[in-house]
């Protein structure tokens, strides 16, 4: 095969065209693609058979996966409601079910649900798949179900999805197999919200998480915080498919060096979140594959708007400006990015505004706006750390940007820890990192309602507030989407958030691996890899 | 009868002394962990940390009496000999140490075995061969070794024998550990790389004090009356030097209990240090006490073990 490649074809090369048909793109498109790109028909073929090699093949039964997340301490859990890292998304994925999940094109799928109906998205009546059983022989009933999701209501959980879980004010069983929940407000994304990781379903009276007792494809069979889980194949699991594996170890090994090693040396067939400048030692190794998922997680730079600079006028569309998104992607991310256009809703997504263009980078324009606004001569702070990737970086970028027009930032570098209690949210020019959310109507009301928790920039419009509550109602798919397309316009018009690239997750793996898929929820296949992968003997 | 009763009230002091080092190390930890930001509730809850959401975890969590009066309850606990729950997961401390605890002693103890004797032998041979070119190649190496950093050490072998020449397992945990064999390799890189940290100073310090001793009037007596080389250091010299070598080998050894942090996270070995960390992240004061009080507590008996071999190998020191 290496005949036919092109002289100045990499790795990474290859790695774009599997990542191009997991995504679902056709032969034909990636041909296109191909030709578009100067690669003669021949060798182009050559290329495309030897990715889809990678991706296509039948499933094998039987072996043992070592999989290696990124962070791990004593706090990890098998409480889905507490879940709060990689590690723990693995671990209950495979241990436990949800009702639903989100597949690889982040359409809604039924999990332990059989159904789940609604006529005013307001009263939702969910029917259970029957003869499903718990790991300890118990049958799953809506009791189980109604626990599970209570569970997220009661304060001393802790839940982490508390503020969301609010809205359902009514759960109960109307008999063994069926469950009615009552929202507070209509919202067609329930579905949706199901899928999340926390939702996860576990038996009825469940408070000791030593172990876990769920439906899932995976018995465990040991836990130790902050050291490692195994689990072993569930020979009941309720799915005609999968899982495929005997069994399977996961650890963390949070230095990146490290994880690369280990994968290389074949010690583990899986790891994911492998930094950029770690992929030239995975490049032109025969025994080991990428991938690249763009779910949406970005970090942004957050103006607040009630608070100088960010309220004089013409402050925060300057800076839009002066960030340098291509600069961002292609040093700061190494090309591990798609370039944003100041909006949550990443390309991921399928209510993403494609009609959005992201903002040039105009100097210039910048330093007239920022006359306007009257701060040239300031030193304005911008605050960054660690603990929002690639942030120092990026202000200093900024900062650079800014030395050209005159305009002087003073970068303040701050420790990771504490980061997110005491700066996040509240210095009037900071960073901030976002997790990749499901559904536009989350992201909005975590993040730009007036009331939001988290309304990184105080961004407030009576206007947006309305037309997310209307979109949340609606079941009418066309009616949403052109909603949520003007508000993706109103945030990156508006608001004082300026996201200037959705950061890409890299997975490393064996290239005995086989069957990893990209999803919407995150890397790792959305953390839930387990039941659908299977290792080549 | 009566130096031996003046050794025995030494030795009384030196362990008096020590548990006081102790109650006050515990109440310097707390201070410090009380200015930390943040307490473990909002640490849970991250970046979900809601007012109300962290209000009522502390309740569920029973965190809402003083940190004060919750350290004392800790401490009264202790000396009772119970460790306390770990407040982020609710496991006895003592469970979650048990382990960590066993993997760290035996990589300190492996270590310690290999390490001891030779750096003790190559020390003292440098010594006899003074100015030698033998004595000069182990003063280069040692402080090369010194010198480098020891994430570089860990980093470096685990690509050349992991990556490169595939000899060795890059991870030296969660690799199946079925036979001797399987064992040695498992531990080979972190206690190659334990042993380039704490070798080198044990090497010079022992240098240093060999050599102090044999410039010293008695040993060249001991010389003149036509003791043989190995004889004038071994039997005359040595022993008045076992002090200073004593305390150097404990200082060298503290180090491998508490601070091997880089080596635990490089090879992925679950130890006390990591815990110590994790413990530190999640502001989980009970673990970070008994933590601290496993670290303060393998220094003191080091250095009070070495204290006693410089007093019974020195009948100076007795009075």
């Amino acid at each position: 095969m290496t005949r036919n490649r092109p002289t100045n074809w990499t790795g990474r090369d290859d790695v774009m065209i599997e990542t191009a048909i997991r995504r679902g793109a056709s032969r034909r498109d990636l041909l296109k693609m191909l030709m578009a790109s100067g690669v003669a028909l021949s060798a182009g073929s050559g290329l495309l058979l030897r990715a889809e090699k990678a991706v296509a093949a039948t499933p094998v039964s039987g072996g043992h996966l070592k999989a290696a997340g990124w962070s791990a301490s004593t706090a990890d859990t098998l409480d889905p409601a507490k879940a709060s890292l990689s590690t723990d998304y693995v671990r209950c994925t495979a241990f436990y079910n949800r009702l639903t999940f989100l597949d690889e094109n982040g359409e809604v799928q039924m999990e332990l649900a059989d159904t789940i109906e609604t006529s005013d998205a307001k009263t939702w009546q969910i029917t259970l798949k029957p003869d499903i059983a718990f790991h300890s022989g118990k049958t799953l009933s809506s009791a189980d179900v109604v626990y599970s999701l209570k569970r997220h209501l009661d304060k001393s959980v802790g839940s982490k999805v508390n503020s969301i879980a609010k809205q359902m004010a009514e759960i109960e069983a109307v008999d063994d197999l069926t469950v009615k929940i009552v929202l507070a407000e209509p919202n067609a994304d329930l579905p949706t919200i199901l899928a999340l990781h926390h939702f996860l379903i576990i038996a009825d009276g469940t408070t000791d998480f030593s172990t876990a007792n769920g439906t899932g494809a995976f018995i465990c069979e040991t836990f130790e915080p902050g050291i490692r889980s195994i689990a072993t194949k569930n020979p009941n699991y309720f799915k005609a498919e999968g899982p495929y594996l005997d069994s399977f170890e996961f650890f963390a090994i949070s230095d990146n060096n490290a994880r690369v090693n280990a994968l290389l040396s074949g010690d583990i067939q899986l790891t994911g979140s492998i930094k950029a400048r770690s992929l030239r030692m995975l490049e032109g190794q025969s025994h080991v594959s990428t991938s690249i998922n763009t779910a949406g997680n970005y970090t942004n730079l957050n103006i607040r708007l009630d608070l100088d600079p960010g309220a004089k006028a013409g402050f925060v569309e300057g800076m839009k400006y002066l960030v340098n998104r291509e600069a961002i992607q292609k040093s700061v991310l190494r090309g591990l990015a798609e370039i944003g256009n100041d909006q949550p809703v990443s390309a991921a997504n399928r209510y993403h505004n494609s009609d959005l263009k992201p903002r040039e980078f105009d100097p210039e324009r910048a330093k007239s706006l920022f006359e306007k606004a009257g701060v040239m001569g300031q030193s304005i702070p911008i605050v960054a750390s660690e603990a929002a990737t690639a942030s120092i970086d990026m202000a200093v970028l900024v900062q650079q940007a800014g030395s050209e027009i005159g305009m002087s930032f003073d970068v303040q570098r701050v420790p990771s820890d504490g980061y997110w209690s005491n700066y996040w949210l509240k210095a009037p020019v900071h960073f901030g990192n976002i997790n990749p959310r499901p559904t536009p109507d989350i992201l909005f009301s975590l993040l730009y309602a007036s009331d939001a928790p988290w309304n990184e920039s105080q961004f407030k419009s009576e206007t947006f507030d309305k037309m997310m509550v209307e979109a949340r109602g609606l079941l009418d798919e066309e009616k949403r989407r052109a909603i949520y397309w003007e508000m993706q316009e109103m945030v990156s018009n508006e608001a004082g958030t300026v996201i200037p690239a959705y950061i890409s997750d890299v997975d490393a793996f064996s290239t005995k691996l086989k069957g990893l898929r990209t999803n919407p929820l995150g890397g790792l296949m959305g953390y839930s890899f387990a039941e659908y992968v299977w290792l080549e003997s | 009868m009566l130096r031996s009763a003046t050794t025995w009230l030494l030795i009384g002091q030196r362990l008096g002394t020590a548990l006081i080092t102790l109650v006050i190390v515990s109440f310097a930890v707390f201070f410090a962990t009380e200015l930390l930001p943040g307490d473990v509730a909002e640490i849970l809850l991250g970046q979900a940390a809601t007012p109300e959401a962290v209000t009522g975890l502390r309740e569920a969590m029973g965190l809402n009496e003083p940190a004060i009066l919750r350290f004392l309850g800790w401490l009264g606990g202790l000396a009772t000999g119970d460790l306390g729950t770990s407040y982020v997961n609710k496991v006895e401390v003592a469970d979650l140490l048990a382990g960590r605890l066993a993997n760290s002693l035996r990589l300190a103890g492996i270590v310690t075995a290999i390490c001891v004797p030779l750096s003790l032998s190559l020390g003292i041979a440098a010594a006899m061969w003074r100015n030698t070119l033998f004595d000069r190649v182990i003063s280069v190496m040692t402080i090369s070794v010194i010198s480098v950093p020891e994430f570089m050490v860990a980093t470096l072998a685990v690509l050349i024998f992991a990556v490169w020449l595939d000899w060795l397992p890059a991870l030296s945990y969660g690799v199946d550990v079925d036979s001797l064999g399987a064992m040695l390799r498992a531990y080979a890189m972190p206690v190659i790389t334990l042993s380039f940290v704490v070798s080198a100073q044990m090497i010079r310090m022992t240098r240093a004090a060999v050599i102090e001793t044999i410039n010293t009037p008695y040993v060249e007596m001991a010389l003149l009356k036509g003791a043989s080389r190995a004889r004038m250091v071994l039997i005359h010299a040595l022993p008045n030097a076992l002090g200073p070598i004593a305390n150097a080998v404990a200082l060298s050894l503290s180090y491998l209990v508490g601070g091997v942090i880089i080596v635990e996270t490089v090879f992925n070995y679950p130890g006390v240090a990591k815990l110590m960390v994790d413990a530190v992240s999640t502001r989980d004061l009970p673990l970070i006490q008994s933590c601290a009080m496993i670290f303060c507590v393998s220094y003191l008996s080091l250095i009070t073990l070495a204290d006693m071999i410089a007093i019974l190998s020195n009948p100076r020191l007795r009075h």
